[in-house]
């Protein structure tokens, strides 16, 4: 996708694709062919730019015929370089714009629990659907996502997951040099949320620790989920500079431009080689 | 002399009542409310100045407070409205849609969301608090959005009437609100309509269209009666939503009078002038004068005197009307 669009990120989209599969194709109640069905759960994308890794997913769950991928970010497509609510059916919200995701994600969960008819007690809709929330590390930054954290934690939202891709990168580098988050986990504990930590490529614990956040009814839940950015491409693993390069146009000193998108497609298709049937 | 079918109040020019108008979108939200569940309040820590607060007395479970957090209010407001709910949220014009202007863009505008968003103190009138909390350039960030209706109404009955016809449009509305009083020149039976225009004064054989909108109409009626009274015929028309403008009125009434003069407690630049100018050059160009701030930041003081200081008082009217009418006759 990346190499036929020519631009986009490359690291994170990689490194939470474990995290999207898992969310897609288990955790999330949702229906391909009725992607506005009213029960199912919600996923707010807020870290708009890895949005590659949704398209593929969703269109490997059947929203859309994968071929459909190879549009991405061309003039006219659905898959928008950041996505977009109103082009897109199944894409929650319009986002791209750092720190704002966990706001739109927190006024959703507080609506679907606001009484519906005035002066109704608390309990409100009794939507059984879960809010979650996909964030990257960097836009921990934004005050804005803070703010969201409090607005949460005050009104006990229980029913919003956020999940953090703790990458540790972001694109003028590493997230300790630019802007130190850690301790990131105390951080939200003191903000009043339930704090789980998972390695982001372990897709059945991953499974578990959503499970865990459906149980816990006295506040919002985050995951912090350790990712490696780039994740199965070796050249790219850890190395910040590929936050917003596609192949073809990354850092050349390992690999030449000219090769880059098929030799890391090739390392992808073969699990680094491990696959030998399909090498190309 | 006033246009009879305006339904203008008696005493306008005598002894007018006063008010804000934020009270009206104080009464306004409540009506709404009161007919449509779907209507929620959001504010940030301004419940009482915004005149939320019968609204939060009234419908406690409908009102959410979310703490001095501008870009917060902005972006959960995005995802209430998500949900299904209408929000209205509220602030000083300063800080929504000011500090919040890029939440307000993608997670309202570019999302083609139904969110209300409620600009109080806006223009120098804020008076005290000085040029940090008084907005002149919040019309400009609204009306430059696509997707986004911009409402000014020009006083506190107008205010009402607009808060409720918001929530009949199917999109993004800002409302734009003063602090002080202003003087009340409609009444109940005075029509309005989201995108009409509408004449309040019509003099004889009118050499120029006053286009004024909010508070400062009142003025454009004081100038429009002194400017009578000197032999030089005007129309002024109340231009409550500036975004969309009303292109047939406005262009129909410049091309009558072929001479223009635009009103606003607002930057001219980027404003409801700037609008205006835009439209007329397109569909009539047509000499323009403009009153409003140009290009200055406010200052602390009495609302009257900033008024005047800024050039927006009645004789500043005045005055342009004369100058556009002699530039059109050199012509």
């Amino acid at each position: 996708m990346l190499v036929a669009a020519g631009s986009g990120h490359t690291a994170g989209p990689l490194g939470m694709a474990d995290i999207f599969t898992a969310l897609y194709f288990r955790i999330l109640k949702h229906d391909p062919k009725s992607p506005e069905w009213e029960d199912r759960d919600r996923l707010f994308l807020s870290n708009g730019h890895i949005c590659p890794v949704r398209y593929a997913t969703m269109a490997h769950a059947g929203y859309f015929p994968v071929e459909e991928c190879l549009t991405l970010r061309k003039f006219g497509s659905r898959l928008q370089g950041h996505p977009e609510r109103e082009r897109l059916p199944g894409i929650e919200t319009t986002s791209g714009p750092l720190g704002s995701g966990l706001s739109q994600a927190a006024g959703y969960a507080y609506a679907a629990r606001m009484p519906a008819r005035p002066n109704g007690r608390s309990g409100g809709d009794k939507k059984k659907f879960r809010i979650y929330c996909a964030m990257s590390d960097g836009e921990h930054d934004a005050g804005n996502t803070w703010e969201a954290a409090m607005f949460a934690a005050k009104n006990r939202l229980s029913n919003l997951t956020g999940i953090i891709d703790r990458n540790n990168i972001q694109i003028d580098g590493y997230t300790e040099d630019i802007m130190p988050l850690e301790p990131l986990r105390d951080k939200y504990e003191a903000f009043g949320w339930h704090v789980l930590e998972v390695d982001g490529h372990n897709i059945p614990q991953f499974i578990a620790m959503c499970s865990e956040a459906e149980a816990i009814q006295e506040k919002p839940t985050v995951i912090i989920a350790h990712t490696i950015p780039g994740k199965g491409i070796k050249e790219i693993e850890n190395d910040f500079r590929w936050h917003g390069s596609p192949p073809g146009k990354g850092p050349t000193d390992v690999i030449p431009a000219e090769e880059q998108g098929k030799v890391f497609l090739d390392e992808l298709r073969t699990l680094g080689g491990k696959i030998t049937s399909e090498h190309q | 002399m006033i246009n009879p079918d305006a339904k203008l109040a008696e005493n306008i020019f005598d002894t007018p009542e006063m008010e804000p108008t934020r009270n009206g979108f104080g009464r306004g939200l409540v009506e709404a409310a009161e007919k449509d569940e779907r209507i929620i309040a959001l504010c940030a820590d301004l419940t009482e100045s915004t005149r939320m607060e019968e609204f939060a007395k009234k419908f406690p479970e409908r009102y959410v407070e979310v703490g001095v957090a501008e870009q917060n209010l902005a972006a959960l407001a995005s995802g209430c409205a998500n949900y299904g709910k209408i929000p209205f949220i509220t602030s000083y014009a300063t800080f929504s849609p000011g500090r919040n202007n890029e939440q307000i863009r993608t997670t309202i505008a570019i999302n083609n969301l139904p969110v209300k968003i409620v600009g109080s103190h806006a223009g120098v009138s804020v008076g005290p608090d000085g040029a940090t909390h008084q907005a002149l350039e919040d019309m400009a960030l609204m009306r430059v959005l696509p997707r986004m209706t911009v409402l000014y109404p020009c006083d506190a009955e107008e205010a009402q009437k607009a808060t409720i016809a918001s929530v009949g449009v199917n999109g993004p509305v800002y409302i734009r609100l003063a602090r002080e009083k202003s003087p009340l020149c409609t009444t109940r039976d005075t029509p309005f309509e989201v995108g009409k225009a509408i004449e309040f004064w019509r003099g004889k054989n009118p050499q120029v269209a006053i286009f004024a909108t909010g508070p400062l109409v009142y003025n454009a009626l004081l100038a429009a009666r002194e400017l009578e009274k000197e032999g030089v015929g005007v129309v002024v028309a109340n231009v409550h939503t500036v975004k969309p403008l009303d292109e047939e009125v406005l262009v129909s009434l410049a091309r009558e009078c072929g001479a223009v003069v635009t009103v606003e407690e607002h930057q001219i630049a980027g404003g409801f002038g700037s609008a205006t100018a835009e439209l007329l050059a397109r569909e009539r160009p047509t000499p323009i004068e403009f009153i409003g701030v140009h290009d200055q930041f406010g200052q602390s003081g009495k609302p009257e005197e900033l008024i005047e200081h800024y050039g927006m008082g009645v004789s500043y009217i005045v005055a342009a009307t004369k100058k556009v009418v002699a530039r059109t006759h050199q012509k």
